[in-house]
């Protein structure tokens, strides 16, 4: 039996050893059904941390998709004139070449690619990517369980997403091309396949993806909420966990109670779109000709949207928060500032995020009284959003910081989160919204506080935990570039834009060279462009780096590299199936006893010393 | 899952309240309850920007209630009999439910076309369509239930009746769901008359 050949190597082993909880875990011979045979290893995996990996290399190949996909659509902007006949051999036919060689690209198409990057990078990339990756890596080990609650949903729920993404890749080979009417889909422009290509057939893979997508996310997030809940080890209060294991719990408890509208707001476009039914649709002319749908509403389509959309930029955010606290925590040695206010903070920010999507239709004609309301809410999220903020300060504040990659792009993180919470301030309130909503100024604010900010919480996490996952860590120098070059080329991308934003420089345009008002901004557009161009680079050093130390990195010699004092450093090198050989850990404390009473770090598993002060 | 897992996750639980299985289910009931309350939040405020088309709904869909209530009964009661192990009132019980809840989805296709009959199709105004998007959608879930019932009933007629914590557990997660999309029904039949 494991258990009884297994001896401990280090006094964290012993101590799991002496004090843990036997579950009779090894006595049953289901190590050979679960890691033996390449199927169930590789593809077919019920281990968490296979699936973890798994959801994060579909996620980078999404992003590498989705990244070279917005490269394109900012050619065709920072450099209208210019040929793209070179692309022909890659994009087919959206690629118009005339008479003397010049291809331009087709209007249709970059709107296309416009949507395509948008619903790529927030659900494939940023919620699959970032939550499916992070939650089903550390939820078990952190909290000191064998598997998730259960593992067969858990394989589902990546495969689900597989589908999902086989199902959107495929719409981009259409002769209709994808679908092209942003990524928030608004009727009558998604409702009605006439009125336009990327509606047809584009349309319908795209809902049929998003709905497996869903079921993707409520399977896995069905899963992390009972795992957090009911697979807790002996002394793993809830006071106890780690910081990201709270994100991830309350990031799926989000998901799990806005998904199931977006599904509600699809089923009926669905009806819209197959049945000829009104639930968003009146009074619309296409060609001059009058459509027989009356009496339907486009803007119920938006409350419904944006009842999971605004949630879903919280869902993208939190997991996140969570890895960037806990990364700065541990590499400033010293315990987060204000752990109750951290968590309590996430809360928070979970609750409001029900109650302010209106913030983003203040221009649809939503009553000014009510927006009046969702103003209030959308500021009063500054709070819990800054008591984060000073909190991480506070943590790095006085600590002896090591400046790897990992603690790096968590210090990014905070720096984009405040650029882009500043710029939310002003978008929250509904006058200033009405002058700059649909221009650059939101285009730059999301992608800082959204999009790059998840970005640097991803890099982060994956750097920390790479070598709990392949037992090898990341080049580090390499690491170091992709940060200064990623921090530096996402501000040249996105801080111009704010400027272009205030200007009334409108989004999704397909160009501005064309208008009189904006044909100054042409160098700043192709500066935009070089900067993303760049900062793309960067992006496929750290996939170089990554694929590289799977197979060449430096090995990892010892079981806690970081002297980190969560569980998952407790787990052998080379992490088998049920996370510990012998018994399963027992917490005797909670996770953040950096530098208490002059020692650097205290594991969780060493019990509370008789002459130790009972503060943390 | 396999066996050796449950095993071990069963070591791991026993002091908590509740088995892993069901937290699982009711998380996901939480997710369905959005997902209507999503639909009829949608109806009220559809409704109150005019344009709305008033009729009464079918009387089958008053009487379907109490033929799915009735179900939820007999399937309450086929449990009672499979924890005495009363194999007979169990297969019994067990049967009736399921015909029950078959003849439910029946009659709302009875009631679909008592309603188109009267020329309210699906497409004449969002108040019908409302009527058929809700009414269709339970009964899609209505037929998730009916299938699980039909792997108990496979169970029940093949296997020697014996209460097993694993049949135990099966059967309590099918009773669960199956008073959720009774429940559910009763609720949208409510709204569905105070709102018109």
């Amino acid at each position: 039996m494991a258990t009884a050949i297994f001896t401990p190597t280090t006094r964290e082993e012993g101590l799991i050893q002496e004090l843990g909880y036997d579950d009779h875990f090894h006595e049953h011979h289901h190590g050979d059904k679960y890691q033996s045979n390449f199927v169930s290893h590789y593809i077919f995996s019920m281990d968490h941390k296979m699936i973890a990996k798994q959801f994060l290399i579909t996620g980078m190949m999404w992003a590498i998709i989705g990244g070279l996909m917005s490269l394109v659509f900012r050619m065709q902007l920072g450099f209208p004139e210019e040929s793209l006949a070179w692309l022909k051999p890659v994009l087919g036919k959206w690629i118009s070449v005339n008479a003397d060689g010049i291809g331009t690209l087709q209007e249709d198409f970059y709107y296309a690619l416009v949507t395509m990057h948008g619903t790529i990078l927030v659900f494939f990339v940023l919620t699959a990517g970032l939550s499916g990756t992070f939650s089903n890596m550390l939820i078990p080990l952190m909290i000191g369980a064998r598997d998730m609650a259960s593992p067969l949903l858990n394989m589902l729920s990546y495969w689900f997403f597989f589908l999902s993404g086989l199902v959107m890749f495929s719409s981009l080979f259409l002769s209709t091309g994808p679908f092209a009417g942003g990524w928030v889909a608004y009727p009558p422009l998604s409702a009605l396949p006439e009125a336009m290509d990327g509606s047809k057939a584009g349309m319908t893979l795209w809902t049929i993806s998003l709905v497996f997508f869903v079921v993707s996310q409520l399977l896995g997030g069905v899963n992390y909420i009972t795992t957090v809940l009911n697979l807790r080890t002996k002394g793993m209060t809830m006071w106890r966990l780690p910081l990201p294991i709270w994100a991830f719990f309350v990031t799926a408890i989000i998901g799990l109670l806005s998904f199931p509208v977006l599904v509600s707001a699809f089923f009926l476009l669905m009806l819209d779109r197959g049945i000829g039914t009104s639930f968003y649709l009146s009074d619309i002319y296409i060609g001059g000709q009058a459509l027989d749908h009356v009496g339907g509403s486009p803007i119920l389509y938006q409350h419904l949207f944006w009842f999971l959309g605004h949630p879903e930029v919280y869902i993208i955010i939190l997991p996140a928060m969570g890895i960037v606290s806990e990364v700065l925590s541990v590499n400033a040695r010293k315990p987060i500032f204000g752990y109750k206010a951290m968590v309590f903070s996430i809360l928070a920010i979970a609750f409001l995020s029900f109650i302010v999507w209106a913030h983003h239709m203040f221009m649809s004609g939503v009553n000014p009284f009510i927006a009046n309301f969702f103003v209030i809410f959308t500021l009063i999220i500054a709070v819990p959003s800054a008591v984060k903020v000073f909190n991480w300060i506070a943590t790095l504040y006085g600590g002896s910081i090591r400046f790897n990659p990992a603690s790096l792009f968590a210090i990014g993180f905070v720096s984009m989160f405040i650029s882009g919470g500043l710029t939310g301030i002003w978008l929250g309130n509904s006058t200033l919204d009405i002058q700059l909503h649909d221009t650059y100024f939101v285009v730059a604010h999301f992608h800082i506080v959204m999009g790059v900010a998840a970005f640097f919480g991803m890099y982060s996490g994956v750097y920390h935990w790479f070598p709990k996952m392949y037992g090898r860590f990341m080049n580090e120098t390499l690491g170091k570039f992709h940060f200064w070059g990623t921090l530096i080329g996402a501000y040249c991308v996105f801080w111009p834009m704010h400027y272009l934003g205030m200007a009334g420089v409108p989004r999704r345009y397909f160009r501005f060279d064309t208008f009189e008002t904006f044909m100054h901004f042409a160098e700043l557009n192709k500066f935009i462009t070089i900067a993303a161009i760049i900062t793309f680079g960067f992006q496929i050093l750290f996939v170089i780096n990554f694929f590289y130390s799977i197979w060449k990195g430096r090995k990892l010699t010892t079981m806690n590299p970081y002297k980190a004092n969560t569980l998952e450093w407790t787990t052998p090198i080379e992490t088998g199936h049920g996370n510990w050989p012998g018994k399963l850990p027992t917490v005797q404390r909670w996770s953040y006893d950096y530098g208490k009473d002059g020692r650097d770090f205290i594991t969780q598993v060493e019990p509370i010393g008789e002459n130790e002060s009972a503060e943390h | 899952m396999d066996t050796t897992i449950k095993k071990d996750m069963g070591a791991v639980t026993r002091h908590n309240k509740i088995h892993p299985k069901k937290l699982v289910l009711w998380v996901s009931i939480v997710s369905l309850v959005m997902m209507f309350t999503a639909l009829t939040s949608a109806y009220i405020v559809r409704r109150a920007a005019g344009n709305w088309l008033e009729f009464s709904i079918p009387t089958i869909f008053y009487v379907n209630t109490l033929v799915i209530a009735a179900s939820s009964i007999t399937l309450h009661a086929a449990y009672a009999a499979f924890k005495r192990e009363a194999a007979g009132a169990y297969k019994g019980l067990l049967s009736l439910s399921f015909l029950l809840g078959s003849a439910f989805v029946v009659l709302q296709l009875l009631g679909w076309e008592e309603m188109a009959a009267q020329g309210l199709d699906i497409k004449i105004n969002p108040s019908t369509s409302f009527v058929y998007a809700l009414s269709g959608l339970h009964a899609a879930h209505v037929l998730g239930g009916i299938a699980a019932m039909a792997v108990a009933l496979v169970i029940a007629f093949s296997q020697k009746l014996k209460r097993t914590p694993a049949r135990q557990l099966r059967l309590e997660l099918t009773l669960t769901y199956w008073h959720f999309v009774d429940i559910l029904w009763i609720y949208l039949i409510i709204f569905l008359s105070l709102q018109r």
